[in-house]
């Protein structure tokens, strides 16, 4: 690991606090848990002049209640979520993928707000300073092409928060602030398909909230596929929300991570619905996650058995989901 | 650039000059000198760092020491009280949990934290509590039998 650059760390106590200081400060970045930033920071891929350190901001600390759903804090922890009385009745699907991202230990400071931002993930890109340096690193930071797909002008480095998926499910929305001023936005419309400008925030724009709302009368759940049991990223995360019984489907929400450089929400789901759910919809189900996922070489784990997976779990899950 | 830290360690009020941006297990094994917290991947992936911030488990090597400022923090060190081992390690010493050790502090960092919020925990719930924790000699079913022992050494007392 690299020795860390000189930087120094600024503690603001309000959301807005913190934006003034990332619009007066040069490359400074947000800390939350520092779980996903400290590694990368190590690993060289991070050399800001200043960081800022979220965890003084009380605001960004609650879960609330809203009219018809929750405003969790960004810097709620995950451990926070997972044992929140308020997740635990209508939010449950939260909880369970939640409960997949790394270990207990992390799980302490991992906030929700870093899961969100996380950075996208690629095996030409997790590595050390010497590793990327004799491949003359990527695309993504500091290089001139992409070793995952050489001819192509993008980053393809994989989403692979497991939040998102469920989040999306939920119809999160995002707060977001800034020096110029707050907006609301859906969090879909957060991300973008390029693994190295994956989000859309404006420079120095700080995610303060997640609002999500109730899914009443749905059945909901988050399947994870990984290389290990534990403390491990996912190749494929499938969050899904099904209303209906038996072979009658009314409504289904998909959600998808680890496939594409953004998180997935499955479009086209309402063409399935309305009536009885057969071996055409499974098929049809299929068809809409074959063309919307692009699994691609950032993984060890081979890209075409990464496709595999994410048609045979989403189509498990929904089934599993309707039968319960 | 460097600031005034103030916090406890194991313990004790202490006042140091660190960098801002010195890591935690650098601030505890080279400044303090406490040298039970192991660094083993450096990365967030082993758990030999963890320690107790706040009765929680953290990873001291992704922690920047100047972040803790106020915290209580506790190491492996904390747990023997006048020479005499705490039940936890005397577990981990009869029941052969620790084989090279390397992994050993942040082991029974993680699974003191564990019993202080649980004192009567699953096989289930103290695997979970140790996931994050790798033992490179893999002697991970010693080490549950090393947690489960105090807890049948407790329930031994009480009875
Ligand atoms: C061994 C290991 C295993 C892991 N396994 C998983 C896993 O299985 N699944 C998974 O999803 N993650 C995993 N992670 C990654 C990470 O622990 C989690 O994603 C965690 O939730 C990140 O949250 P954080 O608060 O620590 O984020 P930080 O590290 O503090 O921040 C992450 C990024 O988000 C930005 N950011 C943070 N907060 C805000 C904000 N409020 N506004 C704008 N930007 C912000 C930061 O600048 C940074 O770029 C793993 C990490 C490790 C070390
Ligand atoms: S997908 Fe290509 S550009 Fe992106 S991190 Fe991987 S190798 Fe680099
Ligand atoms: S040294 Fe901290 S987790 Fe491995
Ligand atoms: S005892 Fe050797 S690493 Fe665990």
């Amino acid at each position: 690991m690299e020795v860390l650059p000189d930087f120094e760390i600024l503690c603001p106590n309000s959301a807005e606090e913190a934006a003034q200081m990332a619009s007066k400060k040069g490359e400074s970045r947000y800390m939350a848990g520092g779980t996903d930033f400290m590694p990368n920071m190590r690993r060289g891929l991070e050399k800001p002049k200043a960081v800022i350190d979220l965890s003084g901001i009380g605001e960004m600390q609650s879960i609330e209640k809203t009219g018809n759903g929750l405003r969790i804090g960004a810097s709620v922890t995950l451990q926070q979520l997972i044992s929140a009385d308020e997740i635990k009745s209508d939010f449950s699907l939260l909880a369970e993928a939640a409960e997949t991202i790394a270990g207990t230990t992390h799980r302490q400071t991992a906030t929700v707000g870093g899961n969100v931002c996380l950075d996208t993930r690629c095996q030409f890109y997790n590595q050390s300073e010497w590793w990327r340096k004799s491949n003359d690193y990527c695309l993504k930071y500091e290089g001139e092409i992409c070793h995952v797909a050489p001819t192509g002008k993008i980053c393809r480095a994989a989403f692979s928060g497991d939040l998102a998926p469920a989040l999306m499910v939920h119809g999160a929305k995002v707060e977001l602030t800034s020096a110029k001023g707050t907006r609301t936005i859906d969090l879909k419309d957060l991300y973008q398909e390029d693994g190295a400008d994956y989000l859309l925030l404006e420079p120095g724009e700080l995610l303060v909230a997640v609002l999500v709302e109730k899914l009443e009368g749905y059945k909901t759940a988050y399947r994870k596929v990984r290389v290990r049991g534990g403390v491990d990223f996912p190749l494929v995360g499938i969050a899904a929300a099904v209303k209906g019984n038996g072979t009658q489907l009314e409504d289904l929400r998909v959600g998808l991570t680890g496939t594409n450089s953004k998180p997935v929400s499955l479009e086209g789901t309402a063409d399935l619905c309305g009536g009885s759910f057969d071996e055409t919809g499974f098929k049809a189900l299929e068809k809409l996650v074959q063309k919307q996922i692009q699994p691609m070489r950032s993984t060890f784990s081979p890209s075409h058995y990464r496709r595999k997976v994410a048609l045979n779990v989403s189509r498990r899950l929904v089934g599993n989901l309707l039968e319960n | 650039m460097k600031s005034i830290l103030r916090l406890t360690v194991n313990g004790r009020e202490r006042e140091d000059l660190v960098p801002q941006n010195m890591l935690l297990i650098d601030y505890l094994r080279d400044t303090v000198g406490l040298k039970g917290s192991k660094m083993g991947c450096d990365g967030g992936e082993c758990g030999a760092c963890t320690i107790l911030v706040n009765d929680a488990p953290q990873l001291a090597c992704l922690t920047l020491a100047a972040t803790v400022e106020g915290k209580k923090i506790e190491t492996v060190e904390s747990l023997s009280q006048n020479g005499r081992l705490s039940k936890l390690q005397q577990m981990f010493h009869e029941k052969l949990g620790t084989q090279c050790g390397f992994c050993t502090p942040g082991m029974i960092m993680a699974a003191e934290a564990l019993l202080r919020a649980n004192s009567n925990p699953s096989d289930e719930e103290i695997k979970k509590a140790l996931e994050g924790n790798l033992c490179r000699c893999t002697g991970y079913v010693k080490i549950l039998e090393s947690v489960k022992g105090v807890i049948e050494s407790n329930e031994e007392a009480a009875a």
